[in-house]
């Protein structure tokens, strides 16, 4: 607790973001860069053919969509028992980049899909809780830019994460009840090789750090603003 | 309680959100044309989400009213939790919609030529369903309650989170449909509804509080 109590002064989490950012920009470009490059020299899949190469770009950002709705709801958890000041900001800056990478997925998926299954859309269950994420995630944005009052804003906001967060799992499972076509998972029952695995984590790591960038660039942004707004209030009598 | 009594004599909500139930079915036929077989595969699933959609018509009156005219403030300073407010909330809303709608569906699904056996499960499913729109509905009303455009908001908050329901919900109707048994569907839809109605006043609650600028 004291460790997070520490970065709640925005000014201490501006020095550390600021030194941490450089590196975490490096460590991005490294990993998309070498995960891409063994992605494309991996050979075909004996199945799916070259295809294959967009399950790089396309499960990452289906974990990483998963992952930011847990950022945002672990900070609601944190803004809304311990009135943390500097996990509303995070969690606002954190939905527009879990949106996209929704988004991300749901594209590339449905143009895995054409040549795969021979349609863009079928109504799958995992296809379908992913298009129902990018509703959470485009109300939670919503609630956050219509409520005027910014403390008002950041608890309502907060409570629609969480409620949503208990949602989630019992959305999932109802949609599998409902229909399923998507193929199961195959990193953790070890069925990917070696040559499409390592390329696969690499992919992974890069996205994480790449959301962990601009994520801390757009906290940053939001902080500086404030006081730019401060200033300017501070300045007109 | 109160709610009720204001919910019964006011009588407009409850007849609105019906005629609305039943224009959507009507228009439906419409649109997809009169096979009568057709009409009563989709008739689960339509007359389904119509009922939420006719739900979420009064939803945003929920709590507004006593939030505009200041009776909210006092509800809150009551001895009465919060908590126990919100569910009264909750069950006088599903009392002049929710039901009302079960009631109103045996006769749409007569029109969509839905067979006896499914029409019960059709009406049992909605039954135990329609309590947990009203739930999760008083949460996005309450979120809304300082909005002005919270009418459109509403919606977009509230309806991703009921998908389990109208899947459930429909799901139990076409199962019947096929001759299956649907108490596996409806033993879902009912622990869905159950876990709804059983936390959402809570969450409503400390929405409310938020809003009275606690």
């Amino acid at each position: 607790m004291n460790f997070l109590f520490r970065y709640a002064n925005p000014h201490e989490f501006m020095r550390l973001s600021g030194a941490v950012l450089p590196f975490t920009a490096v460590a991005t470009v490294l990993c998309l860069a070498v995960g891409l490059y063994l992605g494309f020299s991996a050979p075909p899949d004996y199945q799916q053919g070259r295809t294959v190469l967009i399950l790089f770009i396309h499960v990452p950002a289906a974990t990483m969509a998963m992952g930011v709705y847990g950022a945002i709801a672990v900070c609601s958890v944190l803004s809304l028992v311990w009135r943390h000041p500097l996990s509303d900001t995070a969690a606002r800056a954190a939905a527009p980049l879990g949106a996209l990478f929704t988004a991300l997925g749901l594209i590339t998926g449905s143009l895995w899909g054409k040549p795969m299954w021979g349609t863009y859309w079928v109504w799958d269950a995992r296809l379908t809780s992913f298009l129902l994420l990018l509703f959470l995630y485009i109300g939670y944005m919503a609630l956050w830019n219509a409520v005027e009052d910014e403390a008002r804003a950041a608890r309502a906001a907060a409570i629609l994460a969480l409620v949503g967060a208990v949602n989630i799992p019992v959305i999932k499972f109802s949609v599998n009840w409902w229909n399923t076509l998507h193929q199961g998972e195959s990193i953790v029952s070890g069925q990917l090789a070696p040559v499409f695995l390592t390329p696969l984590l690499l992919m992974m790591a890069g996205y994480g750090l790449l959301f962990l960038t601009l994520w801390m660039v757009r906290i940053r942004t939001a902080i500086l603003e404030r006081r730019a707004r401060n200033l300017m209030q501070a300045g007109t009598p | 309680m109160r709610d009720i009594r204001l919910a019964a004599r006011s009588g407009g909500s409850a007849a609105l959100a019906l005629s609305f139930f039943a224009l959507v079915a009507t228009l439906v036929p419409l649109g997809v044309g009169a096979d009568l077989k057709l009409l009563a595969r989709v008739a689960g699933g339509i007359l389904w989400v119509a009922a939420v959609l006719a739900a979420l018509l009064s939803l945003d009156r929920l709590f507004q009213g006593d939030f505009e005219d200041g009776s909210l403030d006092l509800i809150a300073l009551s001895p009465l939790p919060l908590e126990l407010t919100a569910l009264a909330k909750i069950i006088a809303h599903w009392l002049s919609t929710g039901l009302p709608l079960t009631l109103l569906s045996p006769l749409l699904a007569v029109l969509f030529n839905l067979p006896p056996p499914a029409t019960l499960i059709l009406f049992v499913s909605l039954l135990i369903g329609t309590p947990a729109v009203s739930a999760v509905g008083a949460i996005g009303a309450s979120l809304t309650l300082s909005l002005k455009r919270g009418g459109l908001i509403l919606p977009l908050i509230i309806l991703p989170l009921l998908a389990p329901a109208v899947i459930f919900g429909a799901g139990a109707v076409s199962l019947a449909l096929d001759g299956l048994a649907a108490q596996n569907a409806l033993g879902l839809l009912a622990a869905f509804s159950f876990a709804a109605v059983l936390l959402s006043p809570f969450a409503a609650a400390a929405s409310v509080r938020l809003n009275l600028g606690g």
